[in-house]
């Protein structure tokens, strides 16, 4: 079943130079499962996370011949309108949890605010609720952590709670923004294994955005790989590692690789037509 | 005969009850011309060793021994040009309003070099990145490209150990390659002995080939590469740290 449906989204910025397109008709399905984005900085995949949610500002422009959501078309909505669909029924974790979290509140505050503001209920009931939520996120402790302001805490919390604020409201999908990338290669299991469990158990659909290929192949049901703003391949990702893009065999051979060592890592070429090549549709 | 050797190195921060050893008892050798890896997860104390190495964090005991000669608590001049360090950061690491040309002239000016010209367009070529990026400022260039400066920085005094802080950890998976094929040729090139700090397992298998594991401030192993290919990790940390990485 069909989540999110987006059809042709453009994102454009103007500058001196003239119109930059920082997307360029980017188009996809989401259902009930795990889709991650990936590619180099600048290729737009976070740009398109931010888009679904109408979270750029002007001067940037974003168009898009529909993104619904269950049928309703976001594009259409007003910004008031659009408050009730963000937290609500799609949410975002940003890569780092130490630009996200206000520091001047408690953890608890941040999480019973972002609780109530979407759901009638007493103080003590979004404290309970809040406190489950911790725990559900794995964090020992968790009347602790309600007490704690965010400078208290380490990278791999930190993030855990932004997980757990997210959730909160019990959105249909989640918009992961490179949510490990500023973690600890044991810590990052943890956070995924926590975000699997949660998306699973809800029925969500995930949207895991990620410069890293490996990690998203592990991780994700469908991959899209992105260049210069446009979608070059889609795949499912236990196919990942037979992709048949230059652009997409390129990223993977210039990892190293620790049961294939070699003196040189293979650089990536670059070929003009990948960006000018129209973007694949990843419609389903 | 090694070239840089640390003994019972210990390093430290704060003072009484706030007193945090961040390093305890580090003891590791690396031969002329080799290439050491340092792996661990944050705060385990890797990037702390360099630190201590290159004179960064005061509060120190031990012995370290570059050349085989002791180094003093006070580091001579001379130091510099055998020992230099390149950072996480290169986003950081570089002076926002210095252009590459002021960057690069003034570590060979202090570092007594007359010929500072040719140098400077020397070290561009060498690093890759050709003379028309001599009068640029950070803003200017990409992060691959930073990093390529701070590389050519780090080059100018003509060190012998280049200490890397996670070298490629800020960049892309594509632009990572570049920096690390640049530091393989450099080491053949100017027959340089690296200690390398990463996180990634992978980068330390591709570019090293000795590694110490580390764990809350302490080496729990120092292996082969060859071993950590054929997954031959004794110590159940290390094995973990393998296991999450494959």
């Amino acid at each position: 079943m069909t989540l999110l449906d987006v059809e042709n989204l453009w994102v454009k910025f103007p500058t001196r130079q003239g119109v930059f397109d920082a997307v360029r008709g980017v188009s996809f399905t989401l259902g009930r499962e795990r889709l991650g984005i990936v590619g180099e900085s600048g290729s737009g995949k976070s740009m398109t996370g931010r888009a679904i949610l109408r979270l750029i500002r002007p001067p940037g422009m974003v168009s898009a011949d529909q993104i619904s959501l269950e049928g309703v078309d976001l594009m259409q909505k007003t910004e008031r309108e659009m408050r009730d669909v963000r937290g609500q029924r799609i949410s975002m974790v940003m890569q780092d949890p130490k630009f996200s979290l206000n520091p001047v509140m408690t953890v608890g505050a941040q999480i019973i605010e972002a609780f109530r503001l979407h759901n009638k209920a007493s103080k003590s009931v979004a404290y309970a609720k809040a406190l489950e939520m911790l725990e559900a996120v794995s964090i020992r402790n968790p009347e602790r952590v309600m007490r704690a302001y965010p400078h208290e805490m380490s990278g791999g919390m930190g993030q855990r709670i932004m997980i757990a604020m997210m959730l909160i409201p019990n959105p249909e999908i989640l918009i992961a923004d490179e949510p490990t990338s500023a973690l600890d290669v044991s810590v990052q299991r943890q956070v995924l294994d926590i975000i699997d469990t949660l998306v699973k158990d809800r029925g969500m659909g995930l949207i895991f955005i990620s410069h890293d290929l490996n990690l998203v192949a592990d991780f994700c049901d469908r991959v899209l790989i992105m260049y210069s703003g446009r979608i070059v391949e889609v795949c499912d990702a236990d196919k990942l590692h037979d992709a048949k893009h230059p652009y997409t065999r390129g990223l993977l051979n210039s990892l190293p690789r620790l049961d294939a060592p070699r003196d040189r890592l293979e650089v990536l070429k670059r070929d003009p037509a990948w960006a000018e090549a129209p973007s694949v549709s990843a419609r389903i | 005969m090694s070239m840089l050797s640390v003994k019972d190195l210990n390093v430290w921060f704060g003072g009484g009850r706030d007193r945090v050893d961040a390093v305890k008892s580090a003891s590791f050798d690396v031969a002329e011309g080799d290439s050491f890896g340092i792996v661990g997860e944050s705060g385990s104390g890797k990037s702390t060793i360099l630190r201590a190495i290159v004179g960064l964090n005061p509060t120190w005991t031990g012995q370290i021994l570059v050349d085989g000669h002791p180094v003093p608590k006070r580091r001579p001049k001379s130091f510099y040009k055998t020992v230099q360090m390149v950072f996480q950061d290169p986003y950081a690491s570089l002076h926002p309003r210095h252009s590459v040309d002021q960057v690069l002239g003034e570590t060979l000016f202090l570092h007594g070099f007359s010929d500072i010209e040719a140098r400077v367009v020397k070290l561009l070529d060498d690093v890759g990145l050709g003379r028309d990026f001599r009068f640029r400022y950070p803003h200017q260039l990409s992060g691959g490209q930073r990093q390529r400066v701070a590389i050519a920085r780090a080059l100018a005094p003509e060190p012998r150990i280049l200490l890397l802080d996670e070298p490629t950890s800020a960049l892309d998976v594509s632009v990572q390659a570049e920096i690390l094929n640049l530091l393989t040729d450099l080491r053949a090139e100017h027959g340089l002995t690296y200690v390398m700090v990463s996180h990634d397992l992978s980068v330390v298998g591709h570019m090293c080939s000795r590694l110490a594991v580390m764990k809350d401030g302490e080496i729990v192993e120092i292996m082969d590469v060859a071993d950590l290919r054929a997954m031959q990790a004794k110590h159940p940390y290390s094995q973990e740290l393998l296991a999450a990485s494959v």
